[in-house]
């Protein structure tokens, strides 16, 4: 009922673990899916060189939401590909590989590295909105830097990519293109958005880096609107991402026009055994509304 | 929800010239084993494992190592810190058992609080080993000394106090003078390289054993997955710190490696 095809690949079921949740090692990302019921997983985003990421507070819970700025720590591009590998010992569900440089050049660099691992796709994150003191604004704001890295990672990888865009470009269908035109084979939407947290009682920001990005229930009709928008200027597949933590979340995102749909902050929120919940919860509409497939229903809004 | 609360220290007791226990006058309502976080804005948040629970104040003792301890070592009683918490699992509390408590160092901080909460059952004896590299570094002797139905058993790496040699030496003596190995349970908390022995040593004799291993770890709720374990991919902030020795058993990374911030894998 919930298998899922994209760009060729059979996913048991569309939810895949969001990258920068639980997807340092192998291990924890394995258990993701053969536990707690992922169809796939997408691995922290890597570096070319390791990184220790900001000082804590990293993250911060809330009710209705959850921010958090980590600083995209990660053991760089040698120890990650032992991971990589390890991961499909351990299980063969599909494998999103997911990068980050601070360049054009050095994105292409990584994507020709960590395209040795196996990887089934390689999310290009060029919209986090926790490093901008080192590496400026992020490059999904622009249209010209899209399409750069775009073009120079496709010189580099036989692996299909996916650019993840930002919920802040207030253009993400028209950046979504110009992605699609320079040769992305799929799109994820989205980041967090930018935001921040202040302790009243300490008088000061919650997180150490002061902003952060923000995830969870308060996310998803954002990122919603982005995917709907998306699927009307593109007809590359996307991975639906925001604040997704039940199954009528999942089937929304569907109907807006995604292929997969991320679940990240949902682990929080619902557990680790969050995306055994959301498809059974799926399942169970779909039976109510008599819907056979996900392909019968996916941009059915439009 | 997983919020600071941000409160003032009440007490500060020098327990050696590199270690302070902070105290808190809050309702932590925490179990031997478990820690909280502790903030200092601007500065970092950090795990720290509860010494001290008494239901009305608890108390963190605390090494002097990194920019947050020497923040905190500077701070005075009435200054706050944002602590949210309690977090992980503690150590099994049970009647009519005879418990060997194993601490190397800074373990003897929530094994003496574990001492201390086990006077509310029936029928419990302790025998509390605590190891250091010295006599100066030996910590919380004087309290266990006062907790009842408890024998305090000492070994220093240079034999300034006690036993000459490791601690391990005298859990093996103890526990071959066991008659009911059944009615005992060995728990330890200290350097991971101390505690595989101590596993080892229990899986040896058949006798039950709970660890508490420490994992580098952002946030303490199981998401932020810096503190997952091979090869079960299990977070020790959740399903951790206090693991028992079945599960322990099947973690190949206990006494080997462990992860960096990075997340790179280092040998101990």
């Amino acid at each position: 009922m919930l298998k899922t095809n994209f760009l060729n690949t059979v996913f048991d079921n569309p939810l895949v673990l969001a990258s920068g949740i639980r997807g340092v090692t192998a291990a924890s990302m394995a258990r993701m899916v053969k536990e707690n019921g992922a169809g796939g997983v997408t691995v922290k985003s890597i570096s070319l060189e390791p990184r220790t990421g900001h000082p804590n507070p990293t993250m911060a819970p809330f009710k209705h939401y959850f921010i958090n700025a980590v600083g995209l720590s990660n053991p760089g591009i040698a120890e990650g590909l032992k991971e990589l590998k390890k991961f499909k010992e351990l299980c063969d569900a599909p494998l999103i590989g997911s990068i980050f440089a601070g360049t054009p050049d050095e994105f292409a660099q990584v994507a020709e590295k960590i395209s040795e691992a196996p990887i089934d796709f390689l999310e290009i994150d060029i919209s986090c909105p926790n490093v901008s003191k080192e590496f400026g604004d992020p490059f999904a704001y622009s249209i010209p830097a899209v399409e750069l890295i775009t073009k120079k990672v496709k010189e580099k990888t036989k692996v299909p990519i996916s650019i993840k865009l930002s919920p802040n470009a207030w253009n993400i269908d028209t950046i979504a293109k110009a992605a699609e035109n320079a040769g992305a084979d799929a799109i994820t939407a989205v980041n967090t958005v930018s935001g921040m947290a202040i302790d009243v009682h300490a008088k000061r920001p919650i997180l150490h880096n002061k902003q952060g990005g923000v995830s969870g229930p308060a996310l998803f009709p954002i990122a919603l609107k982005c995917v709907y928008d998306i699927y009307k200027a593109v007809k590359i597949p996307i991975i639906g991402t925001g604040g997704v933590t039940t199954g009528e979340d999942a089937l929304a995102m569907i109907m807006a026009g995604a292929t997969l749909v991320g679940v990240g902050s949902a682990v929080y929120f619902r557990g680790e055994d969050c995306f055994k919940k959301i498809t059974s919860e799926m399942e169970e509409i779909m039976r109510e509304e008599n819907i056979n497939s996900l392909e019968e229903i996916r941009g059915c809004v439009h | 929800m997983d919020k600071s609360q941000y409160i003032q220290i009440t007490k500060i007791v020098n327990e050696n010239p590199q270690v302070k226990t902070f105290y808190f006058n809050f309702k932590l309502q925490s179990k031997p084993g478990q820690f909280v976080m502790l903030w200092i804005p601007g500065i970092d948040q950090k795990p720290f494992s509860i010494a001290y629970d008494d239901g009305a104040q608890f108390g963190l003792t605390i090494f002097n190592r990194g920019p947050l301890t020497q923040k905190l070592f500077e701070m005075n009683v009435g200054d706050r810190v944002g602590i949210v918490g309690p977090y992980g699992t503690s150590f099994s509390q049970k009647p009519n058992i005879h418990y060997i408590m194993v601490a190397g160092g800074y373990g003897a901080a929530p094994l003496g609080f574990l001492a201390e909460q086990l006077q509310q059952y029936d029928n419990i004896t302790v025998d509390f080993l605590i190891g250091a590299r010295t006599k100066d570094l030996l910590l919380f002797e004087g309290r266990i000394l006062k907790i009842p139905n408890t024998k305090l058993h000492i070994a220093t790496d240079d034999g300034s106090i006690g036993h000459h040699g490791y601690i391990t030496d005298l859990l093996k003596n103890i526990i071959c003078e066991i008659s009911d190995k059944k009615s005992a349970a060995v728990v330890t908390c200290g350097p991971e390289l101390m505690e595989k022995k101590v596993l080892d040593i229990c899986n040896e004799f058949d006798v039950p054993c709970e660890v508490s291993i420490e994992r580098y770890m952002k946030c303490g709720y199981g998401v932020c997955g810096q503190c997952v374990v091979d090869d079960l991919g299990i977070c020790m902030c959740t399903h951790g710190p206090v693991v028992n020795s079945e599960l322990a058993n099947k973690l190949i990374e206990f006494g080997k490696y462990h992860r960096e911030k990075s997340g790179i894998a280092t040998n101990f």
